[in-house]
């Protein structure tokens, strides 16, 4: 530790000089110390931000470990969480099926239960590059077949269940992805059709791209769920569900469609001028030339985009349905567990992280498959 | 005629229609079979679904009630929860019948936003709660305090109305969430908490660790007489709200309780008789079943069983009757004869 760059009134104290790193070749511990002093003690500025964040992590993670986990409370009511000095779980226990499940009926959990878990197997297997035949449509129609029977009810004997009960996570689930699912191809639509020659379709892409970018989501929503019925005639009501979703794909697909945008704004001009020069049609160059190379570059803003749309879904609870994080609320409307709502918050943003960050994950691994020829 | 008169014409025809067809709220509930009931997204005591998704509350009871009335049976009541902001479209737009969703009566919102308001269902009002060891026993002494409020709602306005009328400051410590509200008033971050009196009595019944510790200053700084309420036009389904609540008060009034309703159908109390249908007129005036308030009391009970049950000493509110007791004992409650 040589400080002698400072002109300190302690210049005479002489210091030890000489080796500061250990010879190569030690011991595990030494090997270790010698990484730390060349890369968290090596100057008087890193040691002082070094000793901060140790400080910093030792205020921080044993009071944050000892109130999740050590000192938590995983079970009993009200009155032994108020005792407990940590986190009282014992909330997500006894509420987790509200806060899963929303309003849907009780004695019908199951079914939303094997829906979900459905749709997840599904998202697993479609992950997988080797799966991606004709073979995995069939399966996808059957499963939403299945999934949609499972939910709304009302064939082989299951009771019908309205959608202005279904809540929870498998409502966020499904706002989001079929909100991701239709705006895709939309978007792709809309970008083609802002980079067309002909005038109308452009100014008509143009129009409803800057439109809907203008307004914020909650003002869709609201125009969707509150405006909307104002102008039909009293007793026509088109399904408050379907109203949102459709708010949420056409505010997706709007911000998609200008990712997309970018992606096709990056392809060499030379790409275009080859696929004319061959001959084929603006839709073959579109589909086997353009787009395949435009979609793999957008592959990051349009999963950012994706992950923002899952996080979005729960400003539907202004419209009054009850998704995931508005059914983590509901649970909390009980004034006995109330003061328990930061228990209850954090189980919702952990279901949220959990998503977000497999979706992440998972493009980036996209990415690199997709990017093995032009990786630089 | 021009096809584009011909637009006009039928938007002219179809908007000169709403009036004569919103009559027909009464006869399209009837004809649909179940009442739609606006609740909130979860106030408990209220409106608000319990673990299984069953709701329950004091409004919810006026739900049932309605349709116990309609129906002969209190289960035919589909709930949509609905957020502050769009609770009075839904009304407007026919989304649901009835908004029975703690919406405070006022002025605007009976004239021009185009509803009608029942009948009280609760009287509530804002007020302070302050830690019994600050020895504040009025509001007039909370010059100079820090008061924790919600933002955005009549809640604060009024909080500013007040010190403005009395000429005395406050600080206002203002946020978003009411858990976190609460929190940090247990936390002492201000002395004194502003909220709507039920509230303040919900909060210190569940969420203060020794309710002893705070006291709930006598002083009520606003009016809020919330209100089930329906849409403008069809003054048959306004009559059916309002007199399924008015029954229920006026079988507290008489005694009469979800146990012992039966055995005053023997009464001999003329407005008893009429109360229960022994004595026929008040269903066919309605245009329901005589046993329209018998079917009530039966199902949900009077007015001070439902506000025991939801609010009252029965629940984890707490709350005294205060307002909202008969006018015989002192409160507001007081149902018109039913004759």
């Amino acid at each position: 530790m040589r400080n002698d760059d400072e002109p300190s009134a302690a210049a005479d104290v002489e210091e030890p000089s000489g080796a500061v790193y250990p010879p190569p070749g030690e011991a595990g511990p030494m090997r270790l110390m010698g990484w730390a002093r060349r890369r968290l003690f090596n100057t008087p500025a890193n040691i002082a931000l070094t000793l901060l964040c140790l400080w910093f992590l030792w205020e921080t993670v044993p009071p944050l470990l000892g109130w999740a986990l050590f000192n938590a409370q995983w079970t009993g009511d009200p009155t032994t969480c108020r005792e407990a000095t940590g986190a009282c779980w014992a909330l997500v226990g006894e509420k987790h099926r509200l806060m899963l499940f929303g309003l849907y009926p009780y004695d019908e959990h199951w079914r939303p239960l094997i829906a979900t878990l459905l749709l997840l197997g599904m998202l697993g297997v479609s992950s997988q590059r080797r799966f991606w035949h004709r073979g995995l449509a069939l399966a996808w129609v059957a499963a939403v077949t299945v999934m949609a029977v499972l939910m709304w009810g009302g064939v082989l004997g299951l009771r019908p269940v309205d959608t202005t009960l279904w809540g929870g996570l498998p409502l966020t689930l499904l706002l989001a992805l079929a909100g991701i699912a239709v705006a895709f191809p939309l978007s792709i639509v809309l970008a083609l059709g802002r980079r067309s020659d002909l005038p109308v379709v452009r100014a008509v892409c143009v129009g409803y791209i800057e439109l809907i970018r203008g307004v914020p989501l909650v003002s869709v929503l609201f125009m969707a769920s509150v405006m909307f019925p104002l102008f039909m005639p009293e007793g026509v009501t088109v399904d408050k569900l379907l109203r949102a979703q459709i708010g949420i794909i056409l505010f997706t697909a709007a911000y998609l469609a200008e990712a997309v945008r970018g992606g096709l704004q990056a392809i060499p001009r030379g790409q275009y001028e080859a696929a004319d020069a061959m001959g084929l049609s603006y839709w073959q160059k579109t589909v086997l030339i353009v787009l395949p190379q435009a979609l793999r570059i957008v592959i990051p803003p349009m999963v950012n985009q994706f992950i923002s749309t899952f996080k979005d879904t729960s400003l539907v609870t202004i419209v009054g349905l009850f998704d995931l994080l508005t059914s983590v609320k509901a649970s909390l409307a009980d004034p006995e567990w109330r003061p328990f709502f930061i228990e209850a918050y954090v189980f919702a943003a952990l279901i949220y992280w959990c998503f977000c960050f497999l979706m992440s994950r998972y493009s980036q691994r996209l990415e690199e498959d997709l990017m093995a020829g032009t990786r630089r | 005629m021009h096809p584009i008169k011909t637009v006009f014409a039928v938007a002219a025809l179809s908007l000169a229609a709403t009036p004569a067809m919103a009559g027909a709220t009464f006869d399209a509930v009837k004809a649909k079979g179940f009442v739609q009931c606006g609740v909130n997204l979860g106030l408990h005591g209220f409106s608000a679904p319990d673990d299984r998704g069953n709701w329950s509350g004091l409004d919810v009871d006026l739900c049932r009630a309605v349709a116990a009335a309609m129906f002969g049976d209190s289960t035919k009541v589909k709930y949509t929860p609905l957020s502050a902001q769009q609770r009075l479209p839904a009304l407007q737009s026919g989304e649901i019948d009835v908004l029975a969703r703690n919406t405070t009566w006022t002025l605007s919102r009976d004239s021009a936003n185009g509803l009608n308001f029942a009948a009280v269902n609760f009287y509530d009002g804002q007020g302070f709660m302050v830690p019994t060891k600050l020895n504040v026993k009025s509001a007039k002494e909370l010059d100079g305090a820090t008061i924790c409020v919600l933002p955005g709602t009549t809640t604060e306005q009024n909080l500013a109305d007040y010190f403005r009328a009395t000429k005395m400051s406050f600080k206002p410590v203002v946020i978003e969430k009411n858990e976190e509200l609460t929190s940090a008033f247990l936390a002492g971050r201000c002395d004194a908490i502003s909220s709507d009196g039920s509230q303040l009595a919900a909060i210190r019944a569940n969420e203060t660790p020794n309710p002893a510790d705070f006291v709930i200053l006598p002083e009520r700084i606003s009016k809020e007489p919330l209100s089930p309420a329906v849409r403008h036009g069809d003054d048959q389904w306004l009559d059916l709200v309002k007199w399924s609540l008015w029954a229920m008060m006026a079988a507290e009034e008489k005694g009469i309780s979800q146990q012992n309703v039966e055995s005053f159908l023997t009464s001999n109390d003329p407005d008893v008789k009429r109360l229960l249908g022994v004595t026929e007129g008040n269903g066919k005036a309605l245009g329901v079943d005589e046993k329209w308030a018998f079917t009530i009391i039966k199902q949900i009970g009077n007015y001070g069983e439902s506000f025991d049950r939801n609010v009252g000493k029965g629940s984890k509110l707490k709350l005294e009757r205060g307002l909202n007791a008969l006018w015989t004992n002192g409160g507001l409650m007081y149902a018109p004869p039913l004759k």
